[in-house]
């Protein structure tokens, strides 16, 4: 195994091992922060999809983050209610069922994926991060002037939905649930990465012209990218959304969509695990950062200037050096 | 930033339609403060910069310190100008010259870390309540203007200034020393650096140009809005709307573009409601209207970028 490969290993099963050991000595507050760990991580490994493989700087992220968090509150809250979504041509009821929640998110995710990438792959390069930014705004926004789902308060649901077979409320099944969607997006990715498609992304990344040459389109190799992308995304923001039980603008702002960024960064973008270490760190960072400040983002703002102008592998760049694979 | 909006109003007179319209007019040049130094960065330096939005923040705060200290509106002005000034010119020293080399991801983390440290830093000094910047006597009240208008004279004083700076740019860019190494740098910079311009030192110029004017706009709008952290970003992303419908590097886009988004904004929000009104009920009418209303000026961008990629006055990118 490369060093690489070991360091991911041990990373996830630090992941894995945290939260039981939080289990066995009744400590749910840890577990709460592993879950968010691995929902953080898994919107970084969407995200990652597009920035590392396809290098495409998305900072409108959030869009999907949101949506996904949106579909969980918007399903859940009419379930809640016993009231249905909508009657005619046909019926749709709400659901508290994870499993369809996910699907809905990712549908739902993938098609504002669709629209948006469409119309921002039109341009590259700085435009392309200010039109995904502007995007990002414009649900931001809606999801505030929208009164039907809590506008800017915000959609409480109180209690966490269904998994058949699981008590979701307990923390440390939340978790398992959270942890296997990330191992499973972790394989997608890696298998995505070494598939053909991922090959001419890559190509497409590095000599566009020439992917052209062969007959490929970069257009559109990017355009799947980003919707698998923000489907992968929106997968992260439903279980976020259920792990707080409550959906906000917030999901939506530009912040969040820093955030997801940022968290890449720190890990190593275009690893593997670079999403799971960023997540890690930037939680912990916030943790224990958190309770010695209350302006623990300045120390945060400082590291990531030193990450980006020092230290641009981040940490998985730091630990196993310059990865075979990359440029 | 969008202006005050009138709510209630059942029906659009001509009055209300025309001092709207010097809303969206008022909004844009504003706008416009912030996107001329964006893009003129971008243009001559060719860096993206999130933490544009950090010193129109910055230019807000000094205002607003200086007016308690002084009570002097001027004299708050003038602050926010030098303090702006001076803060990108560090900002520029210290950190962002490191990055002209970099691409635009590595350029985006680090002026996205610059926010976070600005936004915590102000949090630190001001706390976390916002501040309020008064409007001086001499600019508050009505104005009446020809057709029996009032308008608040204090936004009639900023589309002046706005449009005063806008055109103060133009001569700047093209009629002065400075603006023609500026022009020189956008077209080629190797080539300046070769006839002997000092161009590191043009860039910390270009760049405490820019951070003076989103400084301005800070201090001019604060005036308006109350002051307080987090205050810029959502200008800078509507800048960065701006930028994308009128152009990259482009002057006269940023204007055109700053002064189309600001009447968008506005507009859409009066009349979108009226218009579901006549096939809704008042409430849902409002609703929608509101929504769909907080989404216009992203449609906007989405049709110009369909029909332009390039933006309107963009070059060939």
């Amino acid at each position: 195994m490369s060093r690489e490969g070991l360091i991911n290993a041990a990373l996830l099963a630090g992941l894995v091992a945290i939260p039981l050991w939080a289990w066995a000595g009744d400590e749910p507050f840890t577990i709460t922060l592993a879950t968010r760990v691995a929902i953080l991580a898994l919107a970084g490994v969407g995200l990652n999809i597009a920035l590392g493989l396809g290098g495409l700087v998305s900072l409108g992220h959030a869009a999907f983050f949101g949506i996904g968090g949106y579909a969980m509150g918007i399903l859940a809250s009419h379930a809640q209610a016993y009231d249905p979504i909508m009657e005619s041509p046909i019926l749709i009821e709400g659901t508290k069922l994870m499993p369809v929640i996910w699907i809905i998110a990712i549908v739902a995710a993938a098609l504002a994926a669709v629209v948006i990438g469409a119309l921002s792959l039109r341009t590259s390069g700085v435009y392309f991060i200010m039109i995904t930014l502007a995007f990002g705004q414009m649900f931001y926004f809606f999801s505030i002037s929208w009164p039907a789902y809590g506008g800017e308060d915000g959609l409480s649901i109180y209690l966490r939905n269904d998994f058949p077979g699981l008590n979701t409320l307990d923390p440390i099944q939340f978790f398992a649930i959270c942890m296997v969607l990330l191992l499973l997006a972790l394989w997608f990715n890696a298998r995505l990465a070494q598939s053909p498609f991922g090959l001419a992304l890559g190509a497409a990344r590095q000599a566009p012209r020439r992917v052209e040459t062969v007959g490929l389109s970069p257009f559109r190799l990017r355009l799947v990218a980003f919707v698998i992308s923000g489907a992968i995304t929106g997968l992260a923001g439903a279980l976020f959304a259920d792990l707080n039980r409550f959906v906000s603008p917030a999901m939506f702002s530009w912040q969040t969509s820093g955030e997801i960024i940022v968290l890449i960064i720190l890990g190593g973008v275009g690893r593997l695990c670079g999403p799971v270490a960023g997540a890690a760190l930037f939680i912990t960072l916030e943790h224990f950062l958190g309770e010695l400040s209350e302006f623990w983002h300045i120390y945060l703002g400082l590291l990531l200037l030193a990450v980006v102008l020092f230290a641009r592998g981040g940490i998985i760049g730091l630990l196993a050096g310059r990865a075979a694979t990359h440029d | 930033m969008p202006p005050a909006r009138i709510p209630g109003r059942r029906f659009v007179t001509i009055i209300l339609f025309i001092e709207q319209v010097l809303n969206g007019i008022q909004f844009g040049v504003m706008l416009f403060l912030m996107a001329a130094g964006l893009t003129l960065v971008f243009g001559v330096m060719g860096l993206i910069n999130l933490a544009h939005g950090s010193l129109y923040m910055v230019g807000a705060f000094a205002a607003a310190a200086v007016a308690t200290a002084t009570g002097s509106f001027l004299l708050a002005i003038a602050a926010a100008l030098a303090a702006a000034a001076a803060a990108g010119a560090i900002v520029e020293i210290v950190v962002i010259r490191r990055l002209y080399a970099r691409d635009h991801l590595d350029q985006v983390l680090a002026t996205f870390a610059l926010i976070l440290i600005f936004s915590e830093g102000v949090r630190w000094i001001f706390g976390s309540f916002p501040l309020y910047l008064d409007i001086p006597a001499y600019l508050s009240g009505p104005v009446s203007l020809p057709g029996g208008i009032e308008y608040p004279r204090y936004r009639l004083a900023l589309i002046g200034v706005g449009l005063s700076i806008a055109a103060g740019l133009f001569w700047l860019i093209s009629r002065t020393r400075l603006g023609v190494r500026i022009r020189a740098g956008e077209s080629d910079r190797e080539m300046i650096a070769a006839l002997g311009v000092d161009i590191s030192r043009l860039y910390t110029v270009v760049f405490a140009l820019g951070a003076a004017l989103a400084g301005l706009a800070g201090a001019l709008v604060g005036a308006i809005q109350s002051v307080q952290v987090g205050m810029g970003e959502p200008v800078l992303i509507l800048a960065f709307v701006v930028i994308v419908i009128g152009g990259i590097g482009s002057i006269k886009g940023a204007l055109i573009g700053s002064i189309l988004v600001g009447l968008t904004d506005t507009l859409g929000g009066v009349l979108l409601p009226e218009v579901f009104r006549l096939f809704m009920d008042n409430s849902a009418a409002s609703s929608t209207g509101a929504a769909l209303a907080s989404m216009l000026i992203y449609i906007l961008m989405a049709v110009v970028l369909v029909w332009r990629p390039q933006g309107l006055f963009g070059g060939t990118a």
